[in-house]
């Protein structure tokens, strides 16, 4: 094939440009986390690298991250089986209930967590319990499993909806109990479903920085967070950074490899029957407790927790400083996500536009952003800035390119969705009746897309409003949001002082959660 | 008449190492012809279609529409520059807009309310001016076809393409709606290529077919033309039933096994020769007319206004229409008359 033809596959250059960028703006800063960490000499990387202490902190990681999936697996299963299979009244109730955990961030839910207990704790002030204020391994595993399981619930839910109920009535006509149809035919066919989740938990349990420097529990996050903040050595921040990568990357791989051979168990898209609902008779007063005890640990606790400190009273100054963190926080978070939505669209084009090697690999750079820990990913972006462009360090610019481009596989998620209904002869219908193929897509593609791109930003925005580590890392000095506000409060116990920020971190993250709950009811309503 | 659209030597490649996909199309489309692409589904049609429309370029040949080159390796004229109109399978009307403003869409060079009237006397021609500000997914699919032929002929485009337009509709619609887009089509005088697997579309739809098979336009006529004169094995088979014999022939006339024919141009040796069943008729079998060609009757077909019977000859078999009139038994002698002469099949390339 002459070159000519194959230039003409690709897409078009103001598609293909954007995607490009995105790819280098990603890999680039994390080549020179290498480049930073072999500044020293061999001797000495070698010794930062085999360090006893990196064994501890990635066994401490991997402890913390197998706990939180085991909890949040008891936690996110019963939600997910509840709300798709049986015919419990009140779905759409206890479905928000599932979700409305993620609007307590990590970290604020660690801030409860160290609010409620001790003796002057809410629960012996208000209760007159005095316990001991949880921390280390099973406060982090409890702040952050009840933050987290919501996604294994939606993926969970997801799956279940998508299996086809003509397999389960096929494996009980041959003889099969309804716990043997669970076990040998709705579990397996769960497994891509569960995987997805794992992933998603698993990447945010090694990235988390809040909830385990405030429980202090020294988990590789931590631990870079500690060498970043109190030493000047970057070189073996640099290290512990690239571990976290490496431990990254090995996930993404063994995920890759999991679900490669089970693609065939996704259920096809065709018409597929109801599924008839299990009754569930007098068992539902255990499934409502359960459901009530999770939405009171994980969410009326901690809201109680947040309100009772603030009726202790709050410093006059605090409610100034309030008023600056929102507009910092809405400062940074704006701007990054429409910067978001600008990469996510040509993205999320080629990949569905024009599917090949090529797309596919620029996709991955897109969730390759979401995937590095946050710190090793903002560390990673001050070492390029010092080193390529200098002027930008410190710079709220730099910020905000960086959210964009650790939030940008949420922006792509619905873009791409609506893409997939968006009928691509369209684009060439315009082209026949005159119109130029960038105008085309202009006129016909893009107010069709307008629903998905909208979510984009606005799940970007959201989640950059109550982003920590990598504002902690990259804002400029004296640019505080909201997050850095309830983060040192709490870690200095000033609770009454962290409260109002908190109680506004909740406001934004009420909407994000509204916002996916909404988006996830419509899909099977 | 003039030729308005002339494709020399169209081919296309998808992958270097394959069969062209297009190898080689030429033909050529007069004023206010309609010329319709036939052939199975995956010989290349539709990509010939999206060529012409400028959606694919072609690695060789040319494409000259009004003589002036729209296609060719070193020029590429893009689509909306074309002035080509394209009515897709799927009709691919713009979802968010409503009928009247899918209309619009491709009118340009004229004031608000000139398009305006334009798309409204465009869709007043297909009698959907009433159904203006619906949108496409509240219509059926009948009436969206029309809209999409409409929205395409607006900019007055000096061709229109069509792609398996009727595909999509039921088998009563289709026939209903094919008439009228004929009709449509001849009152604006528009010139369309019409591409489609459908033999019976093609035959009553267009004025000339080309056939294609394998990439190849295997044969270019009238309807009639290859209906009745098919050049090749595939095209006599593929517009029809038919029945094929080996033949002797001296001339203008053949010995086969159902006795001797005449041809429709003279040949000699040993040839292939295709008759339609409806070209045949039967006669009861008596030792008179039996000359070692006669057949069994092994089955039939009462279709009410005919019958097709199935016969077994001594080596093989043949198919007959007759009219309602011979009622033959099955396992009654027969021997097997042509009515009109045989064709002379060239080999398959």
């Amino acid at each position: 094939m002459k070159t000519s033809d194959y230039i003409r596959k690709l897409p078009p250059w103001y598609f293909f440009a954007p995607a490009i960028f995105v790819g280098i703006a990603v890999t680039l800063p994390l080549v020179y986390l290498l480049v930073r960490a072999l500044d020293g000499n061999l001797g000495q990387s070698a010794e930062l690298l085999f360090r006893e202490r990196n064994l501890t902190l990635l066994l401490n990681t991997l402890k913390l991250t197998a706990g939180v999936l085991v909890v949040t697996t008891f936690l996110g299963f019963p939600f997910a089986w509840l709300t798709s299979r049986t015919d419990i009244a009140g779905k759409r109730v206890i479905t928000l209930l599932g979700v409305l955990p993620l609007a307590i961030p990590g970290y604020v839910l660690a801030y409860a967590l160290l609010g409620i207990g001790g003796e002057n704790g809410t629960l012996s002030q208000v209760f007159g319990l005095t316990v001991a204020r949880p921390s280390g391994y099973w406060g982090a595993l409890t702040a952050i499993s009840l933050y987290t399981f919501p996604y294994l619930f939606l993926n969970l839910r997801t799956g279940l909806m998508g299996l086809d109920p003509s397999t389960e009535e096929a494996a009980r006509s041959l003889g099969l109990s309804s716990f043997q149809v669970l076990y040998k035919v709705v579990l397996p066919q769960l497994k891509p479903a569960f995987y997805s989740g794992v992933l998603i938990i698993s990447l945010y349990v090694i990235g988390d920085f809040g909830a385990v420097s405030l429980l202090r529990y020294e988990t590789l996050s931590y631990a870079l967070f500690i060498q970043y903040e109190s030493a000047f050595d970057r070189v073996y921040a640099a290290w512990i950074a690239l571990i976290l990568l490496t431990l990254t990357c090995t996930i993404l791989v063994a995920e890759y490899k999991l679900l490669k051979g089970l693609l065939f168990y996704r259920a096809g898209t065709g018409v597929s029957r109801k599924t008839r609902f299990v009754a569930l008779g007098h068992w539902k007063w255990i499934a409502y407790s359960f459901v009530g005890l999770v939405t009171f640990c994980a969410i009326i606790l901690p809201l109680i927790t947040i309100l009772f400190w603030m009726a202790q009273g709050v410093d006059p100054l605090v409610w100034e400083i309030l008023g600056r963190s929102i507009t910092s926080s809405v400062v940074a978070s704006a701007p990054a996500a429409l910067l978001a939505a600008f990469f996510a669209l040509p993205l999320a084009y080629i990949s569905v536009r024009y599917p090949s090697r090529t797309s596919n690999i620029l996709q991955r750079f897109a969730y390759l952003g979401y995937a590095t820990p946050p710190l090793a990913l903002a560390l990673a972006f001050i070492f390029f800035s010092l080193n390529i462009i200098p002027f930008i360090y410190q710079t709220i610019g730099l910020l905000v390119f960086a959210y964009s481009l650790h939030f940008l596989a949420e922006a792509m998620g619905p873009v791409r969705s609506a893409l997939y209904q968006t009928p691509p002869r369209i684009e060439e219908a315009a082209q026949s009746l005159g119109v130029s193929k960038f105008m085309a897509f202009v006129k016909t593609t893009l107010p069709l897309l307008r629903g998905g791109i909208i979510a984009g930003i606005s799940f970007v925005f959201l989640s950059a409003m109550k982003e920590l580590p990598i504002t902690f890392i990259l804002a400029p000095i004296g640019f505080e949001t909201l997050a850095l506000n309830v983060w040192s409060f709490s870690g200095e116990a000033m609770f009454a002082e962290a409260a109002p920020f908190a109680i506004s971190i909740l406001f934004f993250s009420v909407i994000f959660v509204l916002l996916l709950f909404s988006r996830e009811w419509k899909k099977y309503e | 008449m003039n030729e308005l659209l002339t494709a020399t030597n169209l081919t296309k490649r998808f992958k270097p190492e394959e069969h062209p996909v297009v190898d080689k199309v030429c033909f050529g489309v007069k004023e206010q012809e309609i010329f319709a692409i036939l052939g199975p589904s995956g010989c290349g049609k539709t990509t010939t279609l999206r060529i012409i429309a400028g959606f694919e370029r072609t690695d060789d040949g040319s494409i000259q529409l009004n003589s002036k080159t729209l296609e060719c390796p070193y020029t590429h004229i893009p689509p909306e520059k074309r002035g080509i109109g394209f009515v897709f399978q799927d009709y691919a009307l713009f979802p968010h807009l409503s009928v009247l403003e899918n209309v619009k869409f491709g009118i340009r060079n004229a004031g608000g309310s000139e398009r305006e009237f334009r798309a409204l006397k465009m869709l007043d021609l297909i009698g959907m001016k009433s159904l203006r500000s619906r949108k496409p997914h509240e219509l059926s699919g009948g009436q969206q076809q029309r809209v999409a032929l409409a929205r395409a002929l607006a900019p007055k485009p000096s061709l229109l393409l069509m792609d398996e337009p009727f595909s999509n509709l039921d088998a009563v619609l289709r026939n209903s709606t094919r008439n009228e887009v004929r009709k449509i089509l001849k009152d604006a005088k528009m010139s369309a290529i019409l591409v489609t697997h459908d033999q019976e579309e093609a035959l009553s739809v267009a004025d000339r077919i080309g056939v294609m098979n394998n990439g190849k336009i295997v044969q270019i006529g009238t309807p009639e033309d290859v209906y009745y004169r098919p050049k090749t094995r595939f095209v006599a088979q593929f517009l029809g039933k038919t029945n094929f014999f080996a033949a002797q022939a001296t001339g203008l006339e053949a010995r086969s096994e159902i006795g001797y024919l005449m041809l429709d141009k003279p040949a000699r040796g040993d040839v292939m020769i295709s008759i339609r069943p409806e070209h045949l008729t039967l006669e009861r079998a008596t030792p008179a007319n039996c000359s070692g060609t006669c057949g069994i009757i092994s089955s039939k077909e009462f279709k009410g206004h005919d019958i097709t019977y199935h016969i077994k000859l001594p080596t093989g078999e043949c198919i007959v229409h007759t009219d309602n009139r011979m009622p033959f038994g099955i396992g009654e002698n027969v021997v097997v008359r042509p009515l009109e002469p045989a064709v002379v099949l060239k080999q398959d390339s």
